[in-house]
């Protein structure tokens, strides 16, 4: 008996339980109001119904949200993984646009390294604001969110770039093993991040750096380094997201493409048990969020309300997680010990500098 | 500054550093001025400069409650969305035959509702500023929606009276009623933090929150108070948006927060807080009017410019700060 109970109590404490179990519950509540939402079937040898859906579209966000899980744990934030979308996909959608054989798998390859190219000197432009000139990070990065929706529109030249390029349109609709493409660039980039993070002692790294930048430097870790690394690392992300977005619908639009894809990357990665303070990181519950909020999109349209009222939804299920999730909520409502106040509530920052280093 | 200021340079250089920021900002504008003048002839006329506060005065207002928040060391990404559903409502209201001056109470009654709410959440809960607003920048955002999907435009009398009524001679340089009222924000908002005890401890918690906490100062209540201002001064920069368009659009000011943060990060205001003023980020808001009325006045050049070049201007200021910071220390 109390074993169970003991069982139920570390489940209950397991940092995904939440986040999961909030996934379950709006996946059964979508089954309880429309009975074939979980319904797969197979057409043409693809496999088809909600669920693959769910999967297929927030393959872009995760992979948005893989990149902002690494730069958060170093307590930093990225705000232009939307614009390095942007940027991104009218890069390669220009090229191929401009090609005289859109088809030609070459091409397509080509204009792709261009745009990831492209989206390498963007992070590495962040990383150096961050890392070298010392500038705060959602500032820094907020520079690049704002001017790189005008280089995107000035790439486009302030058109919709439309291309007919089936190689192209296969990063966001193509078929592999009956599951859709972008399934499985998704899944293995989490793989690799996954690997490189907790298969060597990167992930460490990163984490130490995100707790305290200046002692991780003096047990000799280059702590400027491995910050400059993870926003490249989240702007290349963010530029295969960015074809997955563009693919999707065969265009480029500066303005549209990725737009507020940072918001939502950066709930997905808050959703996920990663703390925005930095110091540690959840690829998994990253994963996991950015699925909650895809679920959640796809279930506002299926009761058709307008996309811009779904954003109601989700600012009470951000809320919902987030009050959850905090310590000062939990300590609240779990022990009702009188006379016991929360811990003094320092920032981050102030705690850290004050390590003797 | 342990030692002895050593007095070295020219008197000049004996300026306080904290107001270097903000005279950098003074002599870009002024630059800018001066190229708009010299370029086009017409640039001069005054009414120019009356424009750009008739185009920017909700912005201002929006940017002196976004100051107030910086300036403790947090972000408010909600200010854009509750300036949309602060028009939204009131428009709505309108429509369904309220008399102005409820509804003018009810409209901005929203806004710091909303404010107190993020605060409380801020403080008691400890939930990152940028989480908590973002989830009120979706709420407010949502709510503009849910309560109509199409604009609704504005009929009634005090509304129009308001727009349309103009201080000055109508036909030569005039300003309109939410410049007034802008101003009167702005004057406010200044004394508030230049003499008031509120002031001086929004200056403390931005500078150190724990060292504000020690002396004894009220951190929670004056948390709580920033993010009730910055949603005071949303709903009226909302109600001067009102004012401007006559009706009340679900997806007005979409990314108005990030012009927000950039005029008072131009402004000189630090964004780790504890330093600005209310008077940089008027420049910073001129300087972002200003930017539009030469690309508007030039012509050839595209819109997608004044994003470049507002990016192009947020790194140099943000470096001439670093660089400031690293002189001081």
């Amino acid at each position: 008996m109390s074993d169970a109970g003991h069982r139920f109590r570390t489940l209950l404490g397991h940092r995904l339980f939440w986040p999961v179990a909030v996934l379950v519950v709006m996946l059964a509540a979508n089954t309880v109001y429309r009975p074939g939402f979980l319904a797969v079937e197979i057409n043409n040898g693809h496999l088809y119904g909600t669920p693959i859906d769910i999967l297929r579209l927030s393959a872009p966000l995760i992979l948005v949200a893989l990149g902002m899980t690494l730069v958060i744990s170093t307590g930093g934030i990225d705000l232009s993984v939307g614009s390095t979308c942007a940027i991104s996909g009218a890069i390669a959608c220009l090229y191929i646009s401009r090609a005289p054989d859109q088809n030609n798998l070459g091409t397509v390859l080509t204009a792709l390294a261009m745009a990831l190219g492209v989206a390498l000197v963007l992070g590495a432009w962040n990383g150096v604001l961050v890392s070298v000139i010392g500038i705060q990070p959602i500032i820094a990065t907020l520079i690049l969110m704002v001017a790189g929706r005008g280089l995107a529109q000035l790439i486009a030249e302030g058109q919709i770039i439309t291309i007919n390029s089936g190689p192209y349109r296969a990063i966001g609709l193509g078929h592999l093993l009956t599951l859709p493409l972008a399934i499985f660039i998704a899944l293995a980039a989490a793989l690799l991040v996954a690997a490189f993070t907790r298969r060597t002692a990167l992930g460490m790294i990163v984490e130490s750096v995100g707790g305290n930048r200046e002692a991780s430097r003096l047990a000799g870790i280059r702590s400027g380094r491995v910050v400059f690394l993870v926003y490249v690392v989240s702007a290349a992300c963010a530029a295969i997201a960015g074809f997955m977005m563009t693919a999707n619908v065969s265009s480029a639009d500066g303005n549209n493409t990725g737009l507020w894809v940072e918001l939502d990357a950066i709930l997905a990665v808050v959703i996920g048990g990663t703390s925005l303070a930095g110091g540690r990181f959840y690829l998994s519950g990253t994963i996991v969020g950015a699925l909650i909020i895809q679920t959640l999109t796809t279930t506002v349209y299926a009761m058709n309300i307008s996309p811009q009222t779904a954003l109601l939804f989700k600012a009470v299920v951000v809320i919902a997680v987030c009050l959850i999730q905090a310590p000062a909520f939990r300590a609240r409502f779990r022990r009702r010990r009188p006379g016991t106040p929360p811990p003094p509530q320092s920032s981050p920052q102030r705690q850290k500098e004050q390590v003797p280093a | 500054m342990t030692s002895l200021p050593i007095s070295t340079g020219p008197r000049w250089a004996k300026l306080p550093r904290r107001h270097m920021p903000v005279l950098a900002t003074l002599a870009l504008l002024l630059v800018m001025y001066g190229i708009g003048v010299s370029q086009y002839r017409a640039f001069s006329n005054i009414q120019v400069v009356f424009n750009v506060f008739i185009d920017n005065g909700f912005l201002l207002v929006i940017a002196v409650g976004m100051t107030f928040v910086i300036l403790t060391g947090g972000i408010d990404l909600s200010v854009g969305s509750v300036a949309a559903m602060t028009a939204m409502v009131s428009a709505w209201l309108l429509q369904s035959g309220l008399p102005a001056l409820p509804v003018l109470v009810i409209a901005l009654l929203i806004g710091p509702t909303l404010g107190f709410l993020m605060g409380c959440a801020i403080h008691f809960f400890d939930i990152q500023p940028f989480i908590v607003t973002l989830a009120g920048m979706f709420f407010a955002r949502g709510m503009c929606t849910f309560i109509s999907n199409a604009s609704i435009p504005i009929t009634d009398g005090f509304w129009t009276t308001m727009s349309q009524y103009r201080i000055g001679d109508p036909r030569g340089n005039f300003v309109s009623i939410s410049v007034l009222v802008a101003f009167a924000v702005v004057l406010v908002a200044a004394y508030v933090l230049a003499y008031t005890r509120l002031g001086r401890n929004v200056y403390a918690i931005g500078g150190n929150p724990q060292s504000a906490l020690l002396m004894g100062l009220p951190l929670g209540r004056t948390r709580i108070a920033v993010y009730t201002i910055s949603g005071l001064c949303a709903a009226i920069g909302g109600i001067l948006l009102s004012f401007y368009t006559l009706s009340g659009a679900p997806l007005i000011a979409i990314g108005m927060e990030l012009d927000v943060i950039a005029a008072v990060v131009i402004g000189g205001t630090v964004l780790t807080g504890g330093s600005g003023y209310i008077f940089g980020t008027v420049l910073g808001v001129l300087v972002l009017g200003v930017i539009q009325t030469l690309i508007t006045f030039d012509g050839s050049l595209n819109s997608w410019w004044t994003k470049i070049v507002i990016g192009g201007l947020l790194f140099a200021f943000i470096l001439l700060q670093r660089l400031i910071g690293i002189r001081y220390k």
